[in-house]
């Protein structure tokens, strides 16, 4: 079973895409099942069909200890498992330990156990590493692959720059690797480039460049993921390709994060501070 | 471990610079250099500064507690007829259920809670989604169980973590159920001991409970501040004064009333005991009422009757001077006949401080009564000004972590301002040492003493191999390393499980309870005869 969390700036893209990407996997014939890390519970909305999903911490703060994997988990599109860690309301409580107490129990209940015979399972996290709750995934092995989501836009990079920093804190001592970059482009100039220039500093690879289409939104719209909204779409295929380049992943590595002015001295020179 | 039975050489012939580079030798480089500044070999000749309130050194092993300690267990806890609500986990609860000892007796409303512990038994659940629903409901139930006619709200360190707005709780409850409810940020993480907690506790009463009810009071009449009733020490001072025929208004907080509080701007004096937990509300109460403060120590028999003293000077009235004088000689002829047994016994023995922010220096009066010396003493969570004397306040510099507790802005109260003293007589008293003034522990030591500022356990430990004191008065940290050791150790927080110790009687008390301590028979037995001597002999044999 690979363990893979999707990391990345606020309002990137980081559901969106890991949605649309699963759909590939699950349409390959893989079992996964994806794990949503945020408050907002809407990262298995696409999968879904709707926010459908009773999220674990409220499901706990509801019945109590007497809580089954059934009452958590559903299945959507092509028998993908889906579980909301949830959390409080903005402004109060502590989501960071939500997320832990809710992915402790994911495992006291069995979710990631032999007999569901999972390939992947997914972390779909919120915004930045903002403080322990949110490296949960990342450390003590929940998740061993890391997948960060950005654009060509400077803040996106800034973003993916400080969760390196959170991956080789926990890389130097357990077994958490930067698996590469997914650009989800915002058509800045020279993107491509520039994303793919990053990679290297931070010792990586940009995994996949998924273009702008305007068939992602709508899609969304009807709650679905491409694939499943539009097959035939060109866009469905680029996530096709995205996941079946995870699939094929073989480059794992501790990153070396960039110091501010190296970053800045790149954007630089792609041109970002014209 | 040393050996503490042989005969006790005397301070005078100990190098003392000598000792204190000993202790600093061991530690490492940026250790050492902060430690340094904070242990003096004392010199009256020079002036000396020392480094206190600052933060501890990791590793030392600190006396020191958190700034809910200060707030809840401290100030606010003891007083009787208010419930005290703890918004957090359940174990920072049990260990502020006023094991201090703190006394207290219901007025006639029969509101006394001090027996009880509130909690809100904060839970995972309650720190994820936030605590205030909790702490709302808490409020609701401990009113319509008791009644009460203030409520204390008191934040532990998940709390201000997770942001939980308690002010704003207290606020709607108070309005919801018209009764003062006043809420504390004294998350324990806050400042670098449990001084920051007195601030904090001094700041909320002061803001929303202190001078609000204007009920003139008759004759003389005083407020005991920083006084907390351990062992009902707070009783003899009251049963003293009232002898001499001055009224106590109020005490801040050993059996405090919320009813006393609220006209304890109406007295017309401040007595300080405990300055550093307290000064700031003698300061804001001068400021904003009039009310001078002065500074007193009703530990020992010449310390009370010098604090009388100064209650006759600055009351200025021939009858109650009289008044005073006669209880004084009453009281120090009783109490002295009592203590000579005891200080034969005493005489000439030595004895360690290490408590608190002002009882390291009040017990040193005592001592000093039973024919005792006190030979190193020590703050846990004092201020220089503690130390030093408050001229030196000023000089203080004020760090990040002094800043991070409010300081109130204070104004004269248009209505309530009402000097006592016509401006002269204020600056005489002033002058004469009486009013508005701390001299500091310093002053009183002379030479041949050590004043070490939250002494580490290994400096305790190399000072009583050293100087073999005759006892050592401290707290429950490090009360059984101390017995352990084989010197008797009284705890000068809790008192342990006696008192009073203030007063004419209180001081008879000690005197009793000290001699039972170090002249007890069991610390000769606590050395092992074969730490002794061998028990079995051998040889060398060579082939």
């Amino acid at each position: 079973m690979r363990k893979i969390a999707i990391y990345g700036k606020g309002g990137i893209g980081k559901s969106t895409t890991t949605q649309n990407t699963v759909a590939g996997l699950a349409e390959m014939g893989k079992r996964v099942m994806i794990v949503g890390c945020d408050p907002k519970a809407d990262a298995t909305r696409l999968m879904l069909g709707g926010l459908a999903q009773k999220t674990v911490l409220d499901t706990l703060r509801e019945e109590g200890e007497d809580v089954e994997l059934e009452d958590v988990m559903k299945e959507g599109f092509k028998g993908v498992r889906c579980v909301e860690s949830g959390g409080p309301e903005p402004g109060v409580g502590c989501a960071g330990r939500g997320i832990i107490t809710s992915i402790s129990l994911l495992e006291q209940l069995g979710a990631y156990d032999d007999e569901h015979e999972l390939d992947y399972v997914f972390y779909d996290v919120l915004g930045d590493v903002v403080c322990g709750g949110f490296a949960m995934p990342i450390r003590e092995g929940k998740a061993e692959e890391i997948y960060i989501v950005l654009s060509g836009e400077m803040m996106a990079m800034y973003a993916a720059n400080n969760i390196s920093k959170g991956i080789k804190k926990y890389a130097e001592s357990g077994k958490v690797r930067l698996g590469g970059l997914i650009c989800n482009s915002r058509k800045v100039d020279r993107e491509e480039e520039l994303i793919r220039a990053f990679a290297e500093k931070l010792g990586t690879q940009m995994i996949y460049f998924v273009p702008r289409d305007n068939m992602v939104q709508k899609a969304e719209i009807h709650r679905k993921t491409v694939i499943d909204y539009s097959p035939d779409h060109p866009q469905a295929d680029h996530y096709r390709n995205l996941a079946k380049a995870i699939e094929e992943n073989d480059m794992f590595v501790i990153p070396n994060p960039m110091t501010q002015d190296e970053l800045e001295s790149l954007l630089m020179e792609y041109g970002l501070y014209d | 471990m040393s050996v503490l039975l042989e005969e006790p050489k005397r301070t005078e012939e100990f190098d003392l610079e000598e000792i204190v580079e000993n202790i600093i030798r061991v530690y490492p480089t940026k250790v050492a250099r902060k430690r340094r500044r904070h242990i003096i070999a004392r010199d009256p000749s020079v002036p000396q500064e020392i480094e206190a309130n600052v933060r501890t050194v990791p590793g030392i092993i600190t006396q020191r507690g958190c700034c809910y300690a200060g707030c809840k267990g401290v100030v606010i806890g003891p007083i009787v007829d208010m419930v005290h609500i703890v918004h957090g986990p359940i174990g920072c609860s049990f260990y502020a259920w006023m094991t201090r000892r703190n006394q207290g007796v219901p007025r006639e409303d029969g509101h006394y809670f001090l027996e009880y512990c509130f909690s809100t038994d904060m839970q995972e659940e309650n720190i994820i989604f936030g605590g205030e629903k909790k702490l709302r409901a808490a409020i609701k139930e401990a009113y319509e169980i008791f009644h009460p006619k203030a409520i204390s709200v008191h934040a532990t360190c998940p709390v201000g973590l997770i942001g939980d707005d308690i002010h704003a709780v207290a606020k709607e409850m108070s309005q919801e159920l018209g009764i003062d409810i006043v809420a504390f940020s004294c998350e324990g993480y806050r400042g670098v001991s449990q001084s920051a907690g007195h601030h904090i506790a001094n700041n909320g009463l002061f803001e929303h409970i202190v001078g609000q009810d204007d009920v003139e009071l008759e004759g003389f009449t005083v407020n005991c501040l920083g006084e907390y009733n351990i062992g009902g020490d707070a009783w003899e001072i009251e049963r003293i004064l009232d002898r001499c025929g001055i009224k106590v208004a109020s005490t801040f907080s050993g059996n405090g009333s919320y009813d006393e509080f609220r006209r304890a701007h109406m007295a017309d004096v401040n007595l300080v005991q405990c300055h550093r937990s307290i000064n700031y509300m003698a300061e804001m109460m001068e400021t904003k009422f009039g009310i001078p403060w002065i500074k007193v120590n009703f530990i020992g028999v010449k310390a009370t009757s010098k604090s009388l003293r100064k209650l006759a000077e600055f009351f200025e009235d021939d009858a109650l001077s009289k008044r005073i004088e006669e209880v004084i000689r009453d009281e120090e002829e009783k109490a002295e006949e009592q203590i000579a047994p005891y200080r034969e016994r005493l005489e000439g023995k030595t004895a360690f401080l290490f408590v608190g922010g002002s009882r390291a220096h009040h017990y040193q009066d005592l001592f000093s009564d039973l024919g005792m010396k006190t030979i190193v003493a020590g703050y846990e969570f004092a201020h220089r000004d503690d130390y030093e004397g408050r001229d030196v306040l000023p000089k203080i510099k004020v760090d990040a972590d002094s800043r991070n507790i409010p300081e109130l802005e204070v104004e004269p109260d248009p209505e309530r301002f009402r000097p006592r003293k016509d401006p002269e007589t204020l600056e005489r008293l002033r002058q004469m040492g009486i009013v508005d003034t701390y001299e500091g522990m310093m002053r009183d030591m002379g030479p041949g003493t050590l004043i070490v500022d939250d002494i580490s356990h290994f400096e305790l430990e190399y000072l009583m191999e050293t100087l073999k004191p005759d006892i050592v008065c401290s707290g429950i940290k490090d009360k059984y390393v101390i017995q352990k050791m084989g010197v008797p150790s009284k705890q000068l927080h809790s008192y342990d499980y006696s008192g009073p110790f203030a007063g004419y009687r209180g001081a008879v008390n000690f005197a009793k309870e000290i001699d039972m301590l170090i002249n007890n028979p069991a610390w000769s037995f606590t050395r092992a005869p074969w730490e002794k001597a061998p028990l079995i002999k051998g040889a060398v044999i060579t082939e």
